[in-house]
């Protein structure tokens, strides 16, 4: 064949990088190739079977394989192979890729691999008849047909340095960077390329200079050839004598990079890797000479390296050869903008769905209410958790009495044993085998009115009667005229006598530390009422912190619509849903460990009161 | 960096490491001491008794070749062979840390020698061998006209091809075919094979004994030349013993700055480099990509000559703007250290990139601008940028609006304009 790449070409891409995979369609489409240039990525890794990508206006997908051979065998007709394996599994990645029969181009873009695993993929290489392209390049392009992975820069360099048209100049370059500089060179002084390749910057590229100018010799849209050599290596000499022997016939302007390395000894190290000198004859200078003395076209230096191009051409122009530039017919399809640019440059606007007023997760770091995260996380940070609390509940940093208040709550009502109807039914569900998110979830769903619920309802109540100024006396007799228990009253075992220490704890706490306490004072009034009437109806653990919370805000100043609709929201029942998650883990834990079979209830444990169903 | 010289004790090192793996039909008594001066061989003679029974020979260690023509091996007082400890003692102190100037005009302090047991031996019984690599196939060299006239007799050197590929069947057959018995040492074809195999195993890139001597099944490895492939590390540094390269004889040690950018490439996924040639020069360059600033270079020396070059260096892999602020801080910061009897230039260069972000790169070298704004107008500095690739647009307009800002002369180009045309401007001005 004596053109690289064909319309036809299609990549197995392996390593899925996305970026590049998507220049490479955004290429084929402002080319107007039918078909994806990309037929199949190769990511061992990866767990999703296929990856989407824009080609132009549509999404298409592109199957991801575990391995070469399986992308190969699935699309035979994918003929390049791009190995953007990292250096370590470059080598081992290329050997394989040079068993598959379907495979006609491999591409390595790694740069270090190992100059004995290179030789080894050039020797299996040049064996089973592959053009090998690399290590450490970007590519080779055919400009309007395909184009290897980043080669030729974004698409608006591509258009500019008329890479998406076929030219007439046939160009190989040792370096990537150069590649397409000399690229762009060539649309400002002629016009643009027909097929180029960057043979890469390692001591034993897969293919040289040589091998794809035999190729482009044989091209006919290829009028005359560019080389851009550097210092190092006898590469140049090879094009020497192949041109000397006529197997090269068309002008080729060449000129070798790294003139200064001979101002220097070897230890300073200018650019790659094959760019030292270790004999006089791979110095650059000595090889434009030879060039220049063989009949190529050599500029004075790298600054006239565009002159020079630009005489050959219109000389060529003259002769009828090529075509004299003019502006090309070519219509470029407009490719879509991504989203993100167009958003950047202030072109488009969209209106959002969510909005968020607690935490970040743009930029660097994830801030909780304008704190990074790092800031708020290790111990000497001095945040705790009900700091972390504070910011993402209330969006406020709260004061050091109230953040202890809420650590005190949330320890205090962390767990209250296995008999509780939310510990019982979280163990339940463990012993039948459930995983660890269900059956804290059964347990979850068990707090309610009945269960876990008294905070709520102890602060709503008790506020209300509070606020609208009822004696204590009056609120106790009008809950009664409604047949309601006031939520917050009352104990199985504890009583006045026999105190609940944990509420003895809150109140000590409160009344030490709190700005003022008013509700808390207000429902111990309640209480007197009530513990006359019989002695366990005292203030109980939810009815102590539900009026707390509700002293806490008040102190906090926040205003008395603000605590209503944290009330509303369920902020109480939060604070005894987050404590008792801690228990019932606990529980969960403990019943998986213990291993314990499933639980069935004892029938002599359940009245049995099932009377026949009546037909109606 | 692919190829890197190994110094000799190293090499020998590694060859006792592996001897009884590849050569377990000889025997090779690895005795060496590796030394910087008087004292540490006088502490190294508590552990290796044979410093002080035997005769022995020093010599620097530091990657240079002809060390017999140099006079920098000592094997004799009055005749071959009668040095002794005392002896090397002396020797060493006369010359350690003290700068000598080769016969091929390479000056350099000697810090490093080798001391071993003398062997005594004919020198017709020296032999050579050593393994090379070309592309498609390596090279075993083989000759029984071993010792410091090997290249006068470098048409009788043997020269075995080993394809790359091959097994260590086919090598042993390669060499059979080739020596036959041509060396008159039992097992020396294997010894051969095995030295091939040593050489390949362990990624060197070349390896050469020469001498080697061999007395009965005993072998003395008497000078050793080596370079590994420093590319294979990932595969080799635990094989390597995690061996520390050191830089060619007489190259200037590293500046503070060469070794800061140093480390901030080896901990970066990007590549940056900084060498400083003239610290007192005009032109300085902040150039992107390994081909670009190779080619900034050649037109720099050849523009304003090479004495004018005031640095080579450049950055390139898509580096973040803080890497790109910290290289650029560097040298901005050499560069505004002595003034100069013309305006200062600074080569904001590149070509048109693929990939690398350029109004990410530029915005941290807009950053170091601002910080050494004032030291650069002391020294007149006269900036010219030439650049393409992804953002390009951006990050041109934002260094040239940094710089008018702050009063900064500058000039700005795109890829319309030739990559090193700004120095040609840039000079003429
Ligand atoms: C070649 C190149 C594309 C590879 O990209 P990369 O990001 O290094 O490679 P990967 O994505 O494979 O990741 C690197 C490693 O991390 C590993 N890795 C990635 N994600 C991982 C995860 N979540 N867990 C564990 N390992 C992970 C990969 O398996 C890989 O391991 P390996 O190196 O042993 O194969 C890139 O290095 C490159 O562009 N280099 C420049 C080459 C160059 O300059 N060429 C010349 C152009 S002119």
């Amino acid at each position: 064949m004596n053109k690289l790449f064909t319309e036809k070409s299609q990549a197995i891409f392996w390593n899925n990088n996305t970026k590049a995979i998507q220049r490479m369609l955004d290429y084929d489409f402002i080319c107007k190739r039918k078909t994806p240039s990309v037929a199949a990525i190769v990511h061992p890794t990866s767990s999703a079977s296929f990856q989407k990508f824009f080609f132009g206006d549509q999404e298409i997908m592109i199957p991801i394989y575990k391995s070469t051979t399986e992308a190969a065998k699935n699309q035979p007709t994918a003929d390049i192979f791009l190995n953007f394996a990292s250096f370590r599994t470059a080598a081992e990645v290329s050997l394989e890729a040079t068993l598959i029969k379907s495979i006609r181009v491999i591409m390595i873009t790694a740069e270090g691999i190992p100059e004995r695993d290179t030789r080894e993929i050039n020797m299996k290489a040049k064996e089973s008849g592959k053009i090998l392209i690399g290590p450490s390049t970007v590519g080779a392009i055919s400009p309007g047909v395909f184009k290897t992975a980043n080669i030729g820069g974004t698409i608006e360099q591509i258009v500019k340095s008329k890479m998406h048209v076929s030219g007439s100049a046939g160009l190989v370059t040792r370096s990537g960077g150069l590649f397409n500089e000399i690229a762009n060179t060539i649309a400002l002084n002629a016009d643009g390329i027909a097929e180029g390749v960057a043979i890469g910057g390692d001591r034993f590229p897969g293919s040289g200079y040589l091998d794809h100018l035999l190729r482009m010799e044989k091209n006919n849209e290829v009028k005359y050839f560019i080389l851009l050599g550097e210092v190092g290596g006898k590469a140049e000499y090879e094009v020497i004598e192949a041109y000397e022997k006529g197997e090269l016939t068309k002008p080729i302007v060449a000129w070798c990079i790294g003139t200064v390395v001979k101002h220097f000894n070897t230890t300073v190290q200018f650019g790659h890797a094959g760019a030292s000198a270790n004999t006089s004859i791979e110095r650059a200078g000595t090889k434009n000479n030879a060039m220049k003395k063989a009949g190529f076209i050599v500029p004075r230096s790298f600054n006239d390296l565009h002159l020079r191009i630009k005489d050959l051409y219109k000389k060529l122009a003259g002769e009828g050869i090529v075509k004299a530039v003019e502006p090309t017919e070519y219509v470029i399809p407009k490719l879509p903008q991504d989203f993100s640019s167009a958003k950047k440059e202030g072109v488009i606007r969209k209106e959002t769905n969510f909005i968020c007023t607690i935490s970040d997760d743009r930029g660097d770091e994830a801030h909780y209410a304008g704190h990074p995260i790092s800031s708020v996380a290790t111990p000497e940070t001095g945040f705790t958790i009900a700091d972390v609390i504070s910011l993402l509940w209330f969006k406020k940093r709260y004061p050091k009495w109230a953040t202890d208040f809420i650590e005190t709550v949330i320890k205090t009502a962390a767990d209250h044993g296995p008999a509780v109807s939310g510990a019982h039914n979280a163990r339940v569900s463990a012993r039948a085998g459930k995983d660890l998110v269900s059956c804290l979830c059964s347990g979850l769903l068990t707090i309610g009115p009945k269960f876990g619920g008294a905070i709520d309802g102890a602060a709503k109540y008790i506020k209300k009667a509070y606020d609208d100024k009822l004696e204590p006396k009056e609120f106790v007799s009008q809950m009664k005229q409604k047949g309601l228990a006031i939520p917050g009253i009352g104990h199985k075992i504890k009583s006045i006598k026999n105190p609940d220490l944990r509420v003895k704890g809150l109140k000590e706490f409160a009344i030490k530390h709190f700005p003022n306490t008013n509700l808390l004072d207000y429902a111990l009034e309640v209480e007197k009422i009530t513990s006359a009437k019989k002695d366990n109806l005292i203030l109980n653990v939810d009815g102590t912190i539900g009026v707390l919370m509700v002293d806490m805000w008040k102190s906090l100043n926040y205003s008395d619509e603000e605590i209503d609709q944290f009330i509303e929201c369920g902020t109480l029942n939060a604070f005894f849903v987050l404590s008792r998650t801690i228990g019932f883990i606990g529980h969960v834990l403990d019943e998986k460990r213990l291993n314990m079979p499933l639980y069935r209830h004892q029938f002599d444990d359940i009245l049995y009161d099932v009377p026949t169903a009546e037909l109606i | 960096m692919a190829q890197r010289a190994v110094k000799e004790y190293n090499c020998k090192h590694l060859f006792s490491k592996y001897w009884n793996e590849y050569f377990k039909d000889f025997k090779y008594d690895f005795q060496a001491a590796a030394i910087s001066d008087s004292s540490e061989l006088e502490e190294e003679s508590k552990n290796k008794p044979w410093l002080t029974i035997d005769k022995l020979v020093v010599k620097p260690d530091m990657l240079f070749g002809k060390r017999g023509q140099n006079k920098l091996v000592l094997v004799k007082k009055k005749t071959v062979g009668d040095i002794e400890l005392d002896d090397v003692i002396q020797w060493v102190d006369k010359r350690s840390k003290k700068n000598v100037t080769l016969l091929d005009g390479t000056t350099g302090a000697l810090n490093h020698f080798l001391v071993e047991p003398f062997v005594s031996h004919n020198a017709k019984d020296e032999l050579y061998i050593s393994a090379t690599t070309e592309e498609e196939y390596d090279e075993i060299h083989i000759s029984k006209y071993g010792g410091v006239n090997i290249e006068k007799h470098w048409d009788k050197t043997i020269h075995i091809k080993i394809p790359v590929n091959s097994t260590e069947e086919d090598v042993s057959s390669l060499i059979q075919n080739k020596l036959k018995d041509s060396i008159n040492i039992p097992n020396f074809n294997t010894f051969a094979t095995k030295f091939y195999m040593f050489f390949k195993d362990l990624h060197f890139s070349y390896l050469e004994l020469n001498p080697i001597i061999f007395k009965g099944n005993q072998v003395y490895l008497l000078d050793s030349v080596a370079r590994l492939d420093d590319t294979a590390r990932f595969i080799m540094d635990k094989s390597w013993d995690h061996i520390q390269f050191s830089s060619p004889f007489g190259q200037k040690p590293l500046t503070e700055e060469e070794i800061m950018i140093k480390k901030a490439d080896e901990a970066s996924g990007a590549s940056l480099k900084l060498t400083i040639l003239n610290p007192k020069g005009r032109v300085w360059t902040l150039v992107a990509g390994g081909g670009a600033s190779v080619v900034y270079a050649d037109t720099i020396s050849d523009l304003s000559g090479v004495d004018e070059m005031s640095n080579y260096g450049e950055y390139s892999g898509n580096p973040s703007t803080e890497e790109t602020y910290t290289y650029a801080k560097t040298v901005l910061d050499l560069m505004t250290r002595t003034s100069h009897k013309e305006n200062k230039i600074l080569i904001i260069g590149g070509a048109i990139a693929n990939f690398t972000d350029v109004a990410k790169t530029f915005s941290g070298i807009i950053l170091a601008i601002k910080d050494y704004t004032e030291k650069l107008k002391e020294v007149g500095t006269h900036i010219y940028v030439r650049r393409g690739g992804p953002n390009y647009e951006e990050g041109l307009k934002n260094i040239k609006k940094a710089c008018e800002d702050l009063d900064i002369p500058i000039f700005v180009y795109g890829p319309e304009t030739h990559m090193t045309d700004i120095v040609r401007l840039a000079l003429k001005r």
